[in-house]
């Protein structure tokens, strides 16, 4: 028997808001820092950036204590470091991506406090299984529409409309958890069963195992499509992991496995830049491959971290700079340079931290709803962070997403915020009644 | 599904496991040999720009010859030269597209913090999170004399060195043309490679000192050397030697003639210190041909000339281009050219510095001083970590001769070939050369002196290429002597 996980009494005002203070200042202190390594002395720009982060972590440190009363006083905290963080090796990098960052903050906060007034009980969201699933792949098919979706660094992941550019499929990834967790939470008495056996698989009947091969398929479709491995692999990733934790059954598991190592072959023979990601995953240090057009990259992300060492250069001293894509996809990289590997080791147990704390969320929740999509977002933030920090660290090949709350970047740091919102509701159950109600008197 | 998530959290935990193994293994236990991959380049110029690189100074410790100052930009400190072209030859250029050269490249290890003997210091810096310093180096050049050298020589094509007898140390080294190390070692990449490709193009070649990298005939500079192989050999300065107006060479119909064409003064025979005052051709082709290959070669080596340009082996602080005198075997089927030889010209081949250590070892009583160009380095704060004292490298000439030398050469001065170097109150001892190079062109005007004669402070070589600005009617006297009093007048100021 597993052991039963009680419901948290419900934390004081004081832990929330310590933990969100805290926050506030390792961010404001990273970005102060970045400007004196930078340029000597304290950003100008101190007064408008530091009120955005304190008006910002605090307003949301109000709406979690005025609708989500009863959530972990850690979730948002931990999130907001991560942001901070990347703030600040942002605004070493570029005055100029540092000024849209704090403007994507200010909007992912307002996104991230508008979920939480909306959404006053995550089975809400259970009521829309097909409209949110139908919602989530249009944002995943929007980019391959032709007049508006844009190919950028070879993945077709842009939409752009008027001025206005983004990332659809980073909102999707969370409409699509939602879907899915809706989805499973309603089949999976059928899923459980099993009728026939494969060996040491217990397999579900044939048409049970559909869904797993129309996600397979979507996958495949995007990672044909819209050429994103990185995206292709987390969807499916993610889809397996929720399947197999609402089943119950391994064997589908063992089938995603085999699907997806199909797929990543078919990847292989059919597409020129996966045979070119796998090779510089093997060779990007190798003497004669170094300089030649798709290794360095690599190698500048290990060089720039070598020379961070232990203790870093100290943000500001480094130079992050060399590095291609450091504010976005290798933003991991500049962190190691400048903060060393203490700064790396303490942003992957950020991520521990808020990964497990979603899925003791998950465990908590009484509904299987609730269950499953806290397991499906802890597990999106999850093999986000490794595929792309395990890209970076060559343990597998790389594939272009962003480090979640960290990497600039605004359809991600939105998408973000909200996946954290919805963590917070599941947490603390539903919005107490009188709280905050349109047309009611608080 | 409760047993799923547990089992779940375990996988993602073992996955973020990996991944701080693999950041620890690249950040700690490979960050040594990937900072040191020669692919790491431009982090590894970075790194040598993060140093406060130490200064060169002249040899008053004050003067700066070079120096670095903080920069805007990721390489946080530029290179200066005040100076520029004057010292250039000496300091060399540090630029991070075409690397660096002379005392910028010899004393790397010292100016930009590296040396084992900077290591306190080093790690004092690094703890207090200051720029890391470099230690400074103390030239021997003096400024006013470098300065009066190159005024001396103003825009003619040439070298100088200038030494002080009893230590070695080079008082001055100018070369003509020279070039700004400033733009070379700028951090605007367009600003380099625009310098570099016009210094490069130049036929002048400016990067190169011709006071100590290039070789060129010595001419009758030579002469001071075969005169020392004759007192060696036996043959005092009353020596008396046939003056005939030219000389039969062997296995030839050529012949020898005394500069001009003219015969020496002195009736049918002549002392060998007449021969060398007036500088005597036919005297000399003689002298070769009586003391032989053998012995005038001997006496070469002994002088530091090498068999061959990439043989020598006189230590130096900065590259430096050894003079040559062929292998005694060289003459065996070449008779003539012992003859030749004897007067400076054929395959022998030297520069200023070289020469200015032939006259400073018979100015140092017949001892030559490996010629020094860095006396000590200092760390930032001022404390001596090494220092670098005078050292003979050779005897080339015993105490008497040197003194028989040194007053042959103060006739040479009083009422020989190199009268245009007299100064009042100074004794001067000197040998001019007219070095032919090609025919019809030009001779190299040469000048080796050293003073004053009785208690050498300075010795000084002068070459003015191609006669200078009087061209065919150059000789060393004419063009090369004046310039080689300016420079000895300016050292004995010192």
């Amino acid at each position: 028997m597993s052991a039963v996980v009680r419901p948290r009494a419900r934390s004081g005002l004081w832990p929330a808001l310590g933990f969100t203070l805290l926050a506030l200042a390792i961010s404001l202190l990273a970005y102060v820092l970045a400007g004196l390594g930078k340029r000597g002395h304290v950003p100008v720009t101190v007064g408008l950036y530091g009120s955005i982060f304190a008006v910002g972590y605090l307003a949301a440190w109000l709406a979690i204590r005025r609708l989500a009363p009863g959530a972990d006083p850690a979730l948002f905290p931990t999130a907001a470091v991560l942001v901070g963080l990347g703030f600040a090796v942002i605004f070493r990098l570029s005055g100029g991506l540092a000024a849209e960052q704090a403007t994507w903050i200010a909007l992912g906060l307002a996104a991230f406090c508008a979920t939480l007034f909306l959404v006053r009980d995550h089975r809400q969201l259970d009521a829309y299984t097909y409209t949110i699933g139908l919602a989530g792949l249009v944002l995943l098919l929007l980019p391959i529409v032709p007049g508006i979706g844009r190919e950028i660094n070879g993945a077709r992941l842009w939409v752009r409309v008027g001025p206005v550019g983004f990332q659809p499929s980073e909102l999707g990834k969370v409409l699509i958890a939602v879907f899915l967790a809706s989805y499973l939470a309603e089949k999976r008495e059928l899923l459980r069963v099993a009728t026939r056996t494969l060996g040491p698989l217990r397999l579900p009947p044939a048409r049970h195992l559909m869904p797993v091969l129309l996600a397979w398929g979507a996958s495949l479709a995007i990672l044909f499509l819209q050429r994103d491995l990185g995206a292709s692999l987390l969807y499916f990733g993610v889809f397996v992991v929720m399947l197999w934790v609402a089943a119950g059954r391994f064997a589908y598991l063992a089938v995603g496995g085999l699907l997806f190592s199909l797929g990543a072959w078919l990847g292989y023979r059919a597409f020129e830049h996966v045979q070119l990601r796998v090779d510089v995953w093997l060779h990007a240090l190798d003497p004669d491959k170094v300089f030649a057009q798709g290794y360095g990259q690599l190698a500048q992300a290990w060089f720039g971290m070598a020379t961070g060492g232990l203790v870093g250069t100290g943000l500001g001293r480094g130079s992050p700079g060399l590095i291609p894509f450091a504010a976005t996809d290798f933003i991991f990289a500049a962190i190691g340079e400048e903060l060393g590997l203490l700064g790396t080791a303490a942003v992957l147990l950020l991520y521990v931290t808020l990964v497990g704390k979603a899925l003791r969320t998950a465990l908590a929740c009484p509904d299987a709803f609730g269950r499953l999509l806290a397991t499906g977002l802890a597990t999106t933030v999850a093999l986000q962070t490794f595929v792309i920090v395990g890209g970076i660290t060559r343990v597998i090949p790389l594939t272009g997403v962003t480090l979640p709350f960290v990497s600039y970047g605004g359809s991600s740091l939105v998408s973000n915020f909200v996946l954290l919102a919805l963590l917070v509701r599941i947490d603390a159950g539903p919005a107490p009644p009188d709280a905050w109600r349109p047309g009611r008197r608080t | 599904m409760e047993r799923q998530i547990r089992q779940l959290a375990a996988a993602l935990g073992v996955l973020f496991i990996v991944l701080v193994a693999q950041v620890t293994y690249i950040q700690v236990i490979a960050a040594d040999r990937l900072a040191n991959d020669p692919a790491n380049a431009t982090r590894q110029l970075i790194a040598e720009y993060q140093v406060d690189r130490g200064d060169i100074l002249a040899a008053d410790g004050r003067t700066v010859l070079a120096t670095s100052r903080r920069s805007r930009g990721e390489l946080r400190f530029e290179r200066r030269y005040p100076l520029g072209a004057l010292t250039a030859h000496v300091t060399g250029y540090y630029s991070f597209i075409y690397g660096r050269s002379e005392l910028e490249a010899a004393y790397a290890d010292f100016l930009s913090g590296d040396a084992p003997q900077l290591l306190p210091q080093t790690l004092a810096d690094m703890v207090l999170g200051r720029p890391r310093r470099g230690a400074s180096i103390v030239t021997t050049i003096d400024p006013a004399v470098q300065r009066a050298a190159a005024e001396a020589l103003g825009d003619l094509p040439g070298g100088i060195a200038a030494i002080d007898p009893r230590t070695g140390d080079v008082l001055a080294l100018v070369a003509n043309p020279s070039y700004d190390p400033n733009p070379l070692s700028s951090h605007d990449p367009d600003e380099i490679r625009t310098a570099w490709e016009a210094l490069v193009a130049d036929p002048e070649k400016p990067l190169v000192s011709r006071a100590s990298d290039e070789l060129y005939p010595p001419g009758s500079t030579f002469k001071i050397v075969v005169t020392a192989a004759a007192l060696a050999a036996g043959f005092g300065p009353d020596s008396r030697w046939p003056n005939p107006h030219e000389l039969d060479l062997p296995d030839t119909t050529e012949t020898l003639e005394n500069f001009g064409g003219v015969t020496c003064s002195g009736g049918a025979e002549i002392t060998l210190a007449d021969a060398l005052r007036q500088s005597c051709n036919v005297v000399f082709g003689e002298i070769g041909l009586a003391l032989g290959a053998e012995r005038l070669a001997l006496q070469a080596r002994l002088f530091g000339f090498a068999p061959s340009a990439d043989a020598g082996h006189i230590p130096f602080d900065i590259p430096m281009q050894e003079g040559v005198f062929p292998d005694p075997s060289y003459f065996e089927t070449r008779r003539p050219a012992v003859a030749l030889s004897a007067i400076g010209q054929d395959d022998v081949a030297t520069n200023p510095l070289h020469m200015a250590l032939v006259a400073g070892a018979i100015a140092n009583g017949g001892v030559m001083m490996r010629p020094r160009l860095v006396t000590e380095v200092r760390a930032p704060d001022g404390r001596v970590v090494e220092s670098f004292e005078p050292e003979p490298i050779s005897r080339p000439v015993d105490e008497v001769d040197a003194a028989l030398l040194t007053a042959m050469m103060v006739d040479v001065v009083e009422r020989g070939t190199g009268t245009a170097a007299r100064i009042p109150g100074v004794r001067v001892a000197g040998k001019t050369g007219t070095a032919q190079h090609g025919e019809g062109r030009p001779p190299h005007a040469w000048f080796v002196a050293f003073a004053p004669a009785e208690d050498p402070r300075v010795a000084v070589a002068v070459i003015v290429l191609d006669g200078g600005s009087l061209g065919s009617d150059a000789t060393g006297g004419r063009v090369a002597a004046p310039i080689a009093r300016a420079v000895i007048q300016a050292a004995l100021r010192r």
